[in-house]
């Protein structure tokens, strides 16, 4: 058993993906889902436990080992000090995609109040966004909605550990 | 310094209405129409002295505005005005909840430890050095950024020591055949280095205009790699 363990642990090291245990189970077969999962949780705290630099996230429907998020600094130094960012712009489009997706752009745009083309294009070459298909309108407008990738930069398990969109009635007290 | 640019730089023209409803400290659900329409208009000719291609969606909003100004100095009949006669401002008030709820909610997903910036995985392709041609990594800057970084370099200019004009003949299509001869050569250069901090004034006023008209032709491209970072200049299309 304790050797199953090890193998899910370095797994989860070589995947390029995070990988999720529906991936282990079919890696190694002779071992139950549960017991599956219960070895990965067994593993992540292990790891909370020693305080090391890397830890294991559960994200995008997987797992993926991380180093830790106070430690950030450290590897932005020896890359070069670039950090990925997007540009608000670009911010709002995603979070417009990624709290009413499905969507069409022309939804995107009234919401933004402006054209938004540009910061989707962008977004669509970094693999936040893709296209879902196309809505059954006229003029079968294209549908957007967020990938994967979104989900594993912006450190998501999935779409509903999205923080919750604020109330309206909130806004007016605020303002 | 004679002269001082402050510009906020608005991601649209609901945008600058949200803005200017917090600085004034405005009800939203009670928008003195006259009063928002005035500065929006205001923000918009300063937009419009510089020169800077107002998109059509803040014109839109412009007539929005003027629109709903109108409709409310239409006097209301007394007997007329009951509680289903929709403010006119309704519409807008919406669309300004719904979009800054989602501006909110931008903010808050860019506080998230992001992968590549806050959190790293395993295989991570470490980029160093010169591959600035790395579109992912670098942000591509806007006029406002050049105006902001410009207004840095010139405040270090002495003042005074250089009053003498120097009638030395200077073109803008020579200093923009200088800026592309030197990016040929050179790759990449950064915004100091191309603006020369030994310059005179005038040198250095040339050279921005001419780096601007370069922008505006999409000859060149400006980047920088990280907030406060150094701002790199390069040719739009590799030499």
């Amino acid at each position: 058993m304790e050797e199953n363990k090890t193998i899910i642990e370095a797994l989860i090291f070589a995947s390029d993906n995070p990988l999720s245990a529906d991936r282990v189970a079919e890696i190694i077969p002779d071992v139950k889902k549960d017991e599956i999962n219960r070895l990965i949780r067994e593993l992540m705290r292990e790891y909370e436990e020693r305080r090391g630099g890397l830890y294991i996230q559960e994200v995008a429907g997987g797992f993926q080992f991380r180093s830790r998020e106070n430690l950030g600094s450290w590897i932005n130094r020896m890359k070069g000090g670039k950090s990925l960012m997007l540009s608000p712009a670009a911010m709002e489009t995603l979070a417009v995609v990624a709290y009413r997706q499905p969507v069409v752009k022309a939804e995107i745009d009234r919401v933004r109040g402006v054209d938004v083309s540009g910061s989707l294009r962008g977004l669509l070459e970094k693999k936040f966004v893709r296209i879902m298909g196309r809505k059954d309108v006229p003029g079968k407008p294209i549908i957007y909605g967020t990938t994967k990738k979104f989900l594993e930069v912006f450190n998501l398990k999935d779409l509903s550990e999205l923080p919750t969109l604020r109330e309206l009635k909130d806004l007016k007290n605020e303002t | 310094m004679g002269y001082e640019i402050k510009l906020d730089i608005f991601e649209g023209p609901l945008d600058l209405l949200l803005y200017l409803i917090r600085k004034n400290e405005i009800d939203i659900y009670n928008i003195p129409i006259a009063l928002i329409t005035e500065q929006y208009l205001a923000h918009l000719d300063m937009m419009r002295s510089l020169n800077l291609d107002l998109a059509g969606e803040y014109l839109v909003l412009a007539s929005t505005l003027l629109h709903i100004k109108s409709k409310m100095l239409l006097p209301v009949e007394e007997d007329e005005h009951d509680e289903d006669e929709p403010d006119p401002r309704d519409e807008l008030v919406r669309q300004l909840l719904e979009y800054q709820q989602f501006k909110e909610a931008a903010l808050k997903l860019e506080t998230r430890p992001l992968l590549n910036r806050d959190v790293f995985k395993r295989g991570f392709i470490a980029e160093t050095g010169a591959d600035y041609d790395d579109q992912e990594m670098a942000v591509e800057l806007n006029v406002f950024d050049l105006v902001e970084a410009f207004h840095k370099i010139i405040s270090t200019v002495e003042k005074g020591d250089s009053l003498e004009i120097d009638v030395e003949k200077m073109s803008l299509t020579e200093k923009m055949n200088d800026i592309m001869e030197r990016l040929t050569e050179k790759g990449d250069l950064t915004f100091a280095e191309l603006l020369g901090v030994s310059g005179s004034k005038m040198m250095l006023l040339y050279t921005f205009l001419a780096i601007l008209e370069l922008m505006r032709q999409r000859m060149i491209r400006v980047y920088q790699g990280c907030s406060f970072g150094v701002i790199r200049v390069c040719l739009a299309v590799e030499a």
